[in-house]
């Protein structure tokens, strides 16, 4: 008799698990849009991993480009930028997604996805803008130099009346707080291009060289960018740096440049990239960007991350590459840009970077 | 002070009246309550605070009682009524974390908490909408496969240590169980991607086979020990009926040992599975994130539900405020699961216990 | 069958006995296996960290150097919570057991145990959005009118993401697992003892401090010990409150904060490659040994007491 009533709860539970282990309501068979419209006739499964900073660009990339493509499936693994080209040189994914482009030994060596003695190649795909924010009581507007950021960040100055803060402030009535600076605690791309820029324009201060994790041994850490985003939000006398797109309703730092201080501004953050020169040394196709930290150009604003796709030259599979071109394609395209700005936040490449791109992506095969 | 205590020798003398503690404890709330408004009215507070009233109103309590009590009372009925102050004063401390966790997660959680949550994943989804099915399904298949290996290998072994061990191996592996079920989760974790690993040559190895093995580990000594206990309340005297009728020992543990204490064994294996169903950090490492269904445990990434929690909130996109509401939502299906999980085991418990004691 | 029962009443070994005798001793033996088998692939996986240099290791010398600082944290935060807890888990016992009426005793009880029920990563998510806003103004206050005593230096964390605030959400986490130890322990007190205290004149609380304590002490040590294994090894509530770095500090309000392992691991793995994932799962091996032996000592404390209360 007991058993009987076991069976029923068990029944239950068996129903249950079939009620909830139907598909996905938004992840119904495309079959009908497929046939219908769709002019596309790509198919196959491609693959990514990297930059975590590129994370939400991908996903509404990739929800875009999927959506158009139905017969395409495309996973991007955020592992991180060094993972990420790991992977890919490994064979493990199609494309990486980097914040730094490969280094010189990494180009030396091979390349497992690519045909034989075929190289990789960076393309500049995601410019963001790195915003300093802050929330201090009865503040709203904040003109730093890069010195000063260093100072604070390295534990230096520690209050907000400090005399190095007013001296660039005059007529702000900074209060006399203990300031709280946040950095990520986790290796990222944002840091390193946030350190790259203190060390080339303050380096009597920020006397670190450009790194992933966050060099000094002070301040406060928080985890991603919603991490920084959230202590800055909720912590009193608190600054931080993060991707311009997250910042949100915080205050946000203007920069030095040069004699003035600079808001950030997608187009400044796209023009920086667009005029600083190339790595040297690197093939004909390969876009890496020796970012021109020091500009004294107002209309520039140098606290930028630029984050590339790395693909190969020339891919073992054919089939591969033309799924790679056209997806990079889309990314690249002005259609895949502006939904990286609205989604993810992220400054559109100028359009001639863009023409670049797309000449260096019709290389590939 | 012993003039006062000796003064009250008769037995009714120096004794405070019956309901003096509750109206004094109301009394010194209402003072702080006072307090507060007074502060609150000169500037020098913000805004006024229950539970900072509440507080230092007990603390004025406690004080005021030890000092009346032990000029009415003596020193010694003044040392037990603080005491009694102070032990009902932890009870309602720890009740603080609780009800307020409680009330955030289900006020925060119940927005999102719409059919859509149970219905849709999070492939192609930016911004608000989408769901959790995905990481519902990957947790029922984890957590499903994590039973089905744990209850079989800790069944045996609680019956191995209740009839049959005997000697150092059954002391060495009862030790070893009560050592096992502190293990941290994460090193559960670890363990299975230290296996798969090098098992299939892949430091990158993520699937959902995966966490049920990490689940395991942490849930096999939980399963021994409820089951253990219960076989042991199974009397002597019904193992030896059976022996006398001349029934094999193992068809006695299946026919009589087992039915005996078969509701007692379900309610340990739920309570077992409601423990780990809410692990997050071994999932985290071995069974990865995903946004897409993934029916197959041994292939690709899994997601979980408490993973999809901890990935919603620290991976938000640009709308920040739609990731949070699915991660409460998520952390309040999580709650409801386990609490569900909590109650169903003690019912069992309850009306299904064998009757010994007639 | 049973006439070759009643030809040998000597018990025979019968081969559904053997068979269902081995199933029980291999599922047995499987749990020093699997017990074995965590250690060995631990060891394997993170053999490969003992040469790790400054860049597999986030800028620490070796080894060693890196995982110090996080040993240090992951026992600096569990005895935070420890000290917290322990005090309030034993009035909570006490109240459960010699205050409350016997009627409502259990349901209290349960309500405890749903403080064990709720999931880490909910804790987590808890601490960050509630407790450390609403803590930080009164460890602005604390560091301003107490901060002569070291523990409390300023300056204080504008974000009240602290080792302090971590603390306490540990111990409320490590609270049910010492409260039903010592609810237990308490309870088992003999009853004669507690009445003959009671009749010599003592009141509640001399009878609970002459007759109950004593009794339970060794209860509420393996308690609080078993307590302590279960702080170490919490990962997400960590992980997502604490603004972590790997240092050596005692300060508790500062935004620089000692780190656990669990919680490193946790933030790091996902994102870990090469040598680093070897050290990673190598302080995970220092946080198994460390558990395992605070678990051993408890339960050998555990044990010993079970034998001297079975005399009795």
């Amino acid at each position: 008799m007991i058993s009987k009533r076991y069976a029923g709860l068990l029944g239950l539970a068996v129903v249950g698990t079939l009620a909830l282990s139907s598909c996905a309501a938004n992840e119904a068979p495309a079959a009908s849009g497929n046939s219908a419209g769709s002019a596309s006739t790509l198919s196959g499964n491609l693959t990514g991993a990297g930059s975590s900073a590129q994370g939400s660009a991908q996903e509404a990339w990739i929800a875009a480009f999927q959506t158009a493509n139905s017969g395409v499936t495309i996973a991007y693994d955020p592992t991180g930028s060094g993972a990420g080209r790991e992977t890919f040189i490994a064979g493990g994914s199609d494309w990486a997604g980097s914040d730094s482009a490969l280094s010189d030994e990494e180009l030396a060596g091979t390349f497992a996805s690519c045909a034989p003695d075929s190289k990789a190649i960076d393309l500049p795909t995601y410019i963001s803008p790195i915003a300093v924010i802050f929330n201090v009581e009865g503040v709203d507007q904040l003109n730093l130099d890069a010195a000063t950021i260093a100072s604070i960040f390295k534990g230096d100055i520690t209050r907000w009346n400090d005399k190095a803060i007013a001296a660039l402030n005059d007529g702000v009535n900074l209060p006399d707080t203990a300031i709280t600076a946040v950095h990520r605690s986790d290796d990222s791309g944002t840091t390193k291009n946030f350190t790259d820029y203190l060390n080339k324009v303050a380096p009597e201060v920020w006397d670190q060289p450009a790194a992933d994790p966050f060099p000094y041994k002070t301040g406060e850490g928080a985890q991603g960018t919603s991490g920084v985003v959230d202590a800055v939000t909720n912590g009193t006398g608190t600054i931080g740096y993060a991707d311009a797109s997250k910042a949100g309703d915080l205050g946000i730092a203007k920069v030095k440049v040069g004699d003035e201080f600079v808001a950030f501004t997608p187009e400044a953050a796209a023009a920086v990239v667009e005029e600083s020169p190339l790595v040297e040394g690197r093939g004909a196709n390969d876009i890496a960007v020796a970012l021109d930290r020091t500009t004294t150009d107002p209309s520039h604003y140098p606290l930028v991350l630029v984050s590339y796709s790395i693909v190969c030259e020339t891919y073992a599979d054919p089939a591969q590459a033309e799924l790679v071109k056209s997806y990079i394609g889309y990314i690249t395209s002005a259609d895949g840009q502006s939904e990286a700005a609205s989604s993810a936040g992220a400054a559109p490449l100028s359009a001639d970077l863009a023409s670049r791109v797309a000449t260096a992506l019709e290389s590939v095969s | 002070m012993t003039a006062v205590a000796q003064q009250g020798s008769g037995i009714t003398a120096g004794r405070l009246p019956r309901f003096s503690a509750a109206v004094l404890l109301i009394f010194s709330w209402l003072v702080m309550a006072g307090l507060f408004l007074i502060l609150l009215a000169a500037g020098t507070m913000d805004e006024f605070s229950v539970v900072g009233t509440i507080f230092f109103g007990s603390v004025l309590y406690a004080v005021l009682i030890f000092a009346i009590s032990s000029l009415v009372e003596g020193s010694r009925k003044a040392k037990d009524r603080l005491a009694t102050a102070l032990v009902t004063a932890a009870f309602t401390l720890a009740l603080l974390p609780l009800i307020s966790l409680v009330w955030t997660t289900v006020s925060s959680g119940i927005g999102r908490f719409d059919p859509q949550f149970f219905s849709f994943s999070m492939r192609n989804i930016v911004g608000e909408g989408g769901g959790a099915l995905h990481a519902i399904v990957g947790t029922l298949i984890v957590t499903g496969l994590a039973t089905l290996m744990s209850v079989p290998i800790g069944l045996f072994t609680a019956l191995y240590l209740t009839e049959y061990g005997r000697g150092h191996l059954a002391r060495a592996i009862t030790f070893l169980i009560d050592v096992m079920t502190g293990i941290p989760s994460i090193v559960a974790g670890l363990f299975a991607y230290a296996l798969f690993s090098l098992l299939f040559n892949d430091p990158g190895i993520r699937f959902g086979f995966g966490g049920a093995v990490a689940l395991s580990v942490l849930m096999i000594p939980v399963v021994v020990r409820s089951s253990e206990e219960m076989l042991k309340l199974v009397p002597n005297e019904l193992r030896e009926a059976s022996y006398a009728l001349g029934v094999p020992k193992w068809l006695t543990i299946v026919k009589v040992v087992l039915p005996t204490s078969i509701a007692g064994i379900i309610t340990g294996v739920m309570l077992s599975i409601s423990r780990v169903i809410g692990e997050t950090a071994p999932l985290l490492l071995i069974a990865g994130f995903a946004t897409s269904m993934n029916y197959d445990p041994f292939r690709e990434r899994m997601m979980t539900l408490p993973v999809f929690v901890y990935t919603q909130y620290s991976n938000p996109g640009t709308d920040v405020g739609a990731y949070l509401d699915r991660a409460w939502a998520g952390a309040l299906t999580l709650i409801v699961i386990v609490m569900a999980l909590n109650l169903v085991a003690r019912l069992i418990a309850k009306f299904f216990a064998p009757k010994i004691a007639r | 069958m049973t006439a070759s029962t009643a030809s040998a009443p000597a018990a025979k070994q019968r081969p559904g006995d053997r068979i269902f005798s081995g199933i029980t001793l291999a599922a047995g033996s499987l749990i020093l296996v699997v017990l074995a088998a965590v250690a060995v692939f631990l060891v394997a996986e993170s053999l490969p960290a003992l040469d790790a240099g400054p860049d597999d290791t986030k800028g620490a010398d070796n080894f060693w150097t890196y995982v110090g600082p996080l040993v240090f944290g992951t026992l600096w935060a569990a005895a935070l919570a420890l000290v917290m807890a322990l005090p309030v888990a034993i009035g909570i016992a006490l109240f459960i057991s010699h205050y409350a009426p016997r009627r409502v005793a259990q349901l209290l009880g349960y309500i405890i145990d749903l403080l064990a029920a709720v999931p880490s990563v909910v804790f987590g998510l808890w601490g960050i959005k509630v407790l450390a806003p609403s803590v930080q103004p009164f460890y602005t206050w604390l560091s301003e009118n107490l901060g002569w005593f070291p523990l409390f230096a300023a300056p204080v964390s504008g974000t009240g993401r602290t080792i302090l605030t971590v603390a306490v959400v540990l111990a409320v986490m490590i609270l049910p697992i010492i409260t039903a130890l010592c609810r237990e322990v308490f309870l088992q007190t003999p009853r004669l003892h507690e009445e003959a205290a009671l009749a010599l004149g003592a009141t509640r609380w001399e009878m609970i401090r002459t007759a109950v304590l004593p009794f339970g002490r060794p209860g509420i040590i393996s308690a609080a010990m078993l307590g302590l294994g279960r702080a170490l090894g919490e990962t997400m509530a960590v992980a997502m409150v604490l603004s972590p770095s790997v240092v050596i500090s005692f300060v508790l309000l500062q935004s620089t904060n000692p780190t656990t392992i669990p919680a490193n691991i946790a933030l790091n793995f996902p994102e870990a490659s090469g040598k680093f994932l070897s050290v990673l799962i190598a302080t995970g091996l220092i946080l198994f040994v460390i558990s395992f032996a605070v678990n051993a000592v408890a339960r050998i404390v555990i044990n010993r007491r079970k034998a001297f209360s079975g005399a009795n």
